[in-house]
Formats: structure tokens, C-alpha cells, sequence
């Protein structure tokens, strides 16, 4: 059987791929099955939101004609977008989505990540990341305004002097003040990122931040 | 060594059983993604020191290129070289042809399409990512995805392209299953790692491509993600490049492998504790904490099945193998790459546990892990293969011994630099983030470390120049340069 045509391929090929599989895999996905998978439009909230209007008045030309009026439904749409621009450029490369419980880092960046909080379809495929050469982004949101975001996205450099972080000035239009659609909807999505949370970032406590 | 050239065992064998033009298209193919890979390395390497150049060109930008680097050595390098070492190593163990001549230059075009479409993907997707049906598309299917990347290390390649990938790899197996299914008696130990590893490599990448993407979100998908970049690593190269070593090695030193009982267990071994590990790439992370710790205990125990299998190689080698790895250069690689394989295996076994994880998770440590594994074990054995094998493909010698010399001490110095220097950084990275000083100090901290590894890369490129030359040089049919070309045939 150890050495035969049929007990590698069903025993060692199929078999034993399948009993990892359901232990490693089928196991949490049975363990989280009955949690409702969040849409891209349920995830707006009053902070995104808020942040959405604020790129709209900041930038109206560019908002205008990139997302029209600062609707939820065109939120939903920036989520979406920003989401594919931060995979399809790398971000999750260099930076992770994931506060570990250890190492001091809710101390840095906020709350221990929660299960629920990757139940929607922007965590598909999930983006828990790889590597930090950047900080850890899932409490971003609300942390800086959009105008540091999107001058920047446009050279780091300008803002943090020693990043190592590329340029991306094809968010752009140009110049910082400029972001182009692609620009909007990757800086609505930084900043949807934590607005999830009952308490955090701790400023935006104000009313007037949170945009009631 | 011309005895045994053409004869793995007393058979004969006839002349066609072997395409070897197919063998060459597979090698040229594999080093021309190399060389796309080494380069894409370098961009990256250059922009965490500042250095970048091209800084703000969006068809050059080092997010993308970083994802060109990991793809191209995977599916590029790495499964061209296999297939065409496949292609030599199969019909000869089971002296049947392969399935079909025709289909395999099928298999060899359609792969070429598929990486090539890939790094397309990946370079020119997001740019397109904008466009009004794109969008749409994602929108009434809810499915969050573009036409570049996806968001799945090693699984980057866009979702349009996977389809065809999955019947690609469904190709090769039934390529290579027909000879293997037409031979009798007992198999030798290399064809069970390479039947195994069609099997799983099919089912790793169905695995890791559709269920994140279309069946799981969040924790459990994570869950997937951590199987399937493991299991790629473990399913498909792993067990392709120790069936090649157990058929290679033997061959060379011409001697049979020392214990045939310690090959069952590292045969076994593998196939049972590899694939449960997934989870040892997510930890601390919420996927549940029992499924973490059963991640690293079968982590932990397949490094003892990897003992078994590096010391029945240098058993193998024998108390007079010091000679042969002097001067027999392809030994010389694979040897010098089951060291560097112990080496990744016993660190892999201290850096899974939870006391590692809390310093090293998303530290250059771990990047220097994958280059240990993937150019310092897999690719130093290709070339040795391939250094084997060209001379009795192109019917001449090396053009230069010293060349492939300087190759090796390019590739094993440069990349074992580059481990070190990395795996330092990723201590010095995780004492500066759980110091809670300004994260700009772990990278200002970080870059003498990455100056070192863009010259550690430098150095690797520079060995494979030296092999690109040697090779064209050869194929040119030019004079050998080596003092004594009888000597440096028998040395090959």
C-alpha cells in the first residue's frame, strides 16, 4: 500500500489533502458559517460617510466628476474601488490589516482585531497581509484628514520624510490637490478602515466629527 | 560520467523516449522568468532604500513588480524548470513516453500564455481597474474583485486567467500520469513524490484561487489563504524537488540512495503533516486557537521528517562525499541546497512557535525564510540540474567551469547574506514596533540592513549573468575555455 500506484494517489494525493482541508479549512469555515457576510452597502457608516462628504467639498471639481453627488450608494461604490485599487497596487504587501494581541500593538494601533470584523466582502480574499514595512492599516480610518491622505499618496515623502512608501501620483489629476477617481476612492477606503468600531479613532468622539 | 550518461538503470533505452527540445524550451522559458524576477527584486530592493529610480512611474511601480517577483519565481522559474526536468526525469524512470508529444507542446505554450497573461494582469489591471464595466461586473456578481491582481499571496493572478491555469495543471498531470499508470512493478521513490505532487498542486490551486474568492470571506478564508500558500510551497515544489533529488543524486554520486525504509518515512511523513500546517502562517490571528496550535505542532513534527530525509541523503553521500562535493559541481548544488533545506526546516520549527511569532510575525525575517527556501533549496538544485543536464542537451561541454563556479559562490554566498542580513532586520524590526518607538525609526532602523540585501541581490543577479553567458556561450558551440575540457567533462 505505501509503495503502490493507488495508495499514493488516493491515500497520500487525495486522502490526506482532504483530511487537511477539513481540518484546517471546512473547520472554521462550519465554526463561522451562520455569520451574514456584509455587503459593500451595509458597510457604510455615518464616519465614512462623513469623510466621503468632506473629500466632496474639499475636491469638487474632481469629486463631481468622478462620483457625481456624495450619495451612500456612490460610498459603496469608493469602498469597492479603493478596495480593488489597495490589492492591485500591493498595498497589503507592506501593510497589514490585523492588530495581533501581542507585541504592545493595541497599544499602538488600537483593539485586537475581532472575527466579525473581516465578515463582508471587502475582507475577500481577506487582507490580514504578509508583511509591515508600513504601519497597520485597520485603524486607519479618521486618524488623519484627507488632505494629509491624498498629498501623501501623492509623494510620502512630503509628509513623513523618511518613507520608504513609492509615489503614486497616478491618483491624480496632476497635482495633490487633484485626486482622480481612482485617488478618492482609495482614500474613502483608508478611511472606512476601523470607522467600524464603537470607539476609535478617540477624537472623532466629538459629535460634529462623526458627522451627527 | 559517460557511462552512465543515458542509463538509469541496465534497460536500453530508445532514442526517442525523451524530447529533449522541449526540455531546452522549458529551461530557456524558466530563465528568462528568473531574470524578470531577479530585476522586479531589485526594483523593490531599491525603493525601501530610497534608491528607486523610476519612483512615480505607474508601469514600474514597486507594489505591482513586487507581486512580478514572487509570481515569476513560482510560476515562471520554478514550474518551467520542473516541467522541463519532468520531461527528462519521467520517461526515463518509467521508460514510457510521455502521453502526448503534441499536447506537450500544448501544455509548454499554454503555460507560457498564462504567466505571461498573469504578469499582464498584474502590471496593466489596476490601471484599467476604473473602467465603468469593470465595475459593474463586480457589482452584480458581488464579487469584489479586478482585473488585476487578486488579493491572495501567490494566488495574485487574476481571477480571469485561473480557469485556464486549473485545466493547464489537469493537462500536465494527465501528461505525465499516462507513463507512470503504463509502468510495471514496484515505483521508485521519485514517482511517488511526482504522482502525489500532480495531484496536489491541481487541488492546492483550485483550493487557494476559488473558495476565498468566490465561496468564504474573512477568518475562514484566511484559514484557506494560510493552506494554500502553504500548501504551494509544500504540495507542489517540495515534493518535486526532493523527487528529482532522489533521482538525480543517485545517478551522480552512482550509487543507490542509503535506506530505502527512511525514504517511506520521509515520503509519508510529508504527505501526512505538510499540508496541516496551513494555519502556522496566521497566528494570533481570531481564527480559532485550538486549529492555530494544531498548526504548529504538525509544523513542528514534520521537521523531524525532514531530518530523516536530509540525513538519509548524507548517508547517502557517504564518508567519502567531501570529494564529490568538491568537485562534482551539480552534487555541489544540491547538497549546498539540503543544507540551506535544514536549515529553513529547523528555523521553521523555532519560528512557529507562539514565543517567535509575538517578535517576528511581518518581519523581513520572514522574507529572508522565503528566499532561504525558495532561490537557496529549489533553485540551486534547478541549476544544478540544469548544469547537469545542457551539456548532454546542446552534445557539448560547459564553455567555462570557472563561470559555473563563480555562479555558485554568487548565488549560495549572495543569498545566504541576504538570509542573515534579513533575518537580523526582522529582529530588529520587531524589538522597534513592541518598543512602541515612532514606526519611522524600525524603518530608518531597517534600511542599513536593506542596503546590504540590494547588494546581497546584486550579487545573485551578477551569478546568474555568469550562467546566462556560460549558457550562450555553449549553445554557440564555442571553444571551451577550461585548461583541461576532459577534466571538466568528468567534473560535470
Amino acid at each position: 500500500m505505501f509503495e503502490s500506484k493507488t495508495g499514493i494517489f488516493f491515500i497520500a494525493g487525495i486522502g490526506f489533502f482532504v483530511l487537511a482541508f477539513l481540518g484546517n479549512g471546512a473547520v472554521p469555515m462550519l465554526m463561522y458559517k451562520d455569520r451574514p457576510e456584509k455587503t459593500a452597502e451595509e458597510l457604510v457608516n455615518k464616519r465614512v460617510m462623513n469623510q466621503f462628504r468632506d473629500l466632496a467639498e474639499r475636491y469638487p471639481e474632481q469629486f463631481q466628476a468622478a462620483f457625481g453627488a456624495a450619495s451612500e450608494e456612490k460610498c459603496a461604490e469608493a469602498l469597492r474601488l479603493g478596495r480593488q485599487i489597495y490589492v492591485g497596487e500591493g498595498c497589503w504587501h507592506c501593510h497589514s490589516q490585523f492588530v495581533r494581541p501581542v507585541s504592545n500593538e493595541s497599544r499602538r494601533f488600537g483593539p485586537v482585531s475581532k472575527s466579525e470584523e473581516y465578515d463582508n466582502e471587502l475582507q475577500r480574499p481577506v487582507l490580514f497581509g504578509t508583511r509591515r514595512v508600513g504601519p497597520d492599516l485597520s485603524r486607519e480610518g479618521g486618524r488623519r484628514g484627507n488632505d494629509w491622505h491624498a498629498v501623501h499618496f501623492y509623494n510620502s515623502r512630503t509628509v513623513s520624510t523618511d518613507s520608504p512608501m513609492p509615489a503614486y501620483p497616478w491618483f491624480f489629476d496632476g497635482s495633490p490637490d487633484k485626486p482622480n477617481r481612482r485617488g478618492l476612492a482609495l482614500i474613502t477606503y483608508i478611511q472606512w478602515l476601523g470607522s467600524w468600531l464603537p470607539e476609535y479613532p478617540y477624537y472623532e468622539e466629538l459629535a460634529e466629527v462623526r458627522g451627527e | 560520467m559517460s557511462q552512465s550518461r543515458n542509463q538509469p538503470s541496465a534497460r536500453a533505452v530508445p532514442a526517442d523516449l525523451v524530447d529533449e527540445k522541449i526540455v531546452i524550451a522549458y529551461y530557456m522559458a524558466a530563465l528568462t522568468f528568473i531574470t524578470i524576477s531577479m530585476l522586479a527584486g531589485l526594483l523593490v530592493a531599491l525603493q525601501l532604500v530610497r534608491w528607486n529610480p523610476f519612483n512615480g512611474a505607474e508601469l514600474l511601480s514597486p507594489g505591482r513588480w513586487r507581486m512580478i517577483h514572487t509570481n515569476a519565481i513560482a510560476y515562471g522559474f520554478l514550474a518551467n524548470a520542473f516541467l522541463g526536468t519532468l520531461h527528462w526525469a519521467v520517461p526515463r524512470l518509467t521508460f514510457h513516453k510521455v502521453a502526448s508529444k503534441a499536447l506537450s507542446w500544448f501544455i509548454f505554450y499554454a503555460w507560457q500564455v498564462i504567466v505571461l497573461a498573469t504578469a499582464a494582469g498584474i502590471v496593466i489591471g489596476p490601471t484599467l481597474q476604473d473602467q465603468p464595466w469593470v465595475m459593474e461586473l463586480a457589482k452584480q456578481t458581488h464579487l469584489p474583485m479586478g482585473l488585476g491582481a487578486q488579493g491572495l499571496e501567490w494566488g495574485e493572478t487574476p481571477f480571469w486567467i485561473d480557469p485556464v491555469a486549473l485545466l493547464g495543471l489537469l493537462l500536465v498531470a494527465v501528461n505525465f500520469m499516462v507513463p507512470i499508470g503504463r509502468s510495471k512493478g514496484p515505483m521508485y521513490v521519485t514517482l511517488w513524490y511526482f504522482m502525489a505532487a500532480f495531484v496536489w498542486t491541481f487541488l492546492t490551486y483550485a483550493m487557494g484561487n476559488l473558495l476565498p474568492e468566490y465561496a468564504v470571506a474573512g477568518t475562514s478564508a484566511g484559514a484557506i489563504g494560510g493552506l494554500f500558500i502553504h500548501d504551494l510551497v509544500g504540495l507542489f515544489v517540495t515534493p518535486l524537488g526532493w523527487g528529482l533529488m532522489y533521482y538525480f543524486v543517485p545517478i551522480l554520486l552512482k550509487k543507490p540512495i542509503w535506506s530505502h525504509g527512511l525514504s517511506l518515512v520521509g515520503f509519508w511523513g510529508l504527505a501526512f503533516f505538510y499540508p496541516l500546517q496551513g494555519i502556522h502562517h496566521f497566528l494570533y490571528t481570531p481564527i480559532p486557537m485550538f486549529l492555530q496550535y494544531g498548526a504548529v505542532i504538525s509544523t513542528i513534527a514534520v521537521e523531524l521528517v525532514v531530518a530523516t530525509v536530509v540525513i538519509n541523503f548524507f548517508g547517502t553521500l557517504g564518508s567519502k562525499g567531501y570529494d564529490q562535493f568538491v568537485n562534482n559541481l551539480p552534487i555541489r548544488y544540491f547538497y549546498t541546497g539540503m543544507v540551506f533545506y535544514f536549515i529553513t526546516c529547523f528555523q521553521c520549527a523555532l519560528q512557529v512557535t507562539l514565543t517567535f511569532q509575538k517578535l517576528i510575525h511581518f518581519t523581513d525575517w520572514v522574507v529572508g525564510h522565503a528566499h532561504l527556501v525558495m532561490f537557496g533549496v529549489f533553485s540551486l538544485w534547478l541549476f544544478g540540474i540544469m548544469i547537469y543536464l545542457f551539456p548532454r542537451l546542446l552534445g557539448r561541454p560547459w564553455y567555462s567551469q570557472k563561470l559555473l563556479t563563480y555562479h555558485y559562490w554568487l548565488s549560495a554566498g549572495g543569498l545566504f547574506v541576504m538570509f542573515l542580513d534579513l533575518t537580523l532586520a526582522g529582529v530588529f524590526q520587531g524589538w522597534y514596533w513592541a518598543s512602541l518607538q515612532p514606526w519611522d525609526a524600525s524603518t530608518n532602523g531597517s534600511t542599513p540592513f536593506w542596503i546590504v540585501r540590494v547588494f546581497a541581490g546584486l550579487a545573485m543577479f551578477g551569478g546568474l549573468l555568469c550562467f546566462l553567458y556560460n549558457l550562450w556561450m555553449t549553445a554557440k558551440g564555442a571553444e571551451s575555455v577550461d585548461e583541461s575540457p576532459a577534466l571538466a567533462a568528468a567534473a560535470t
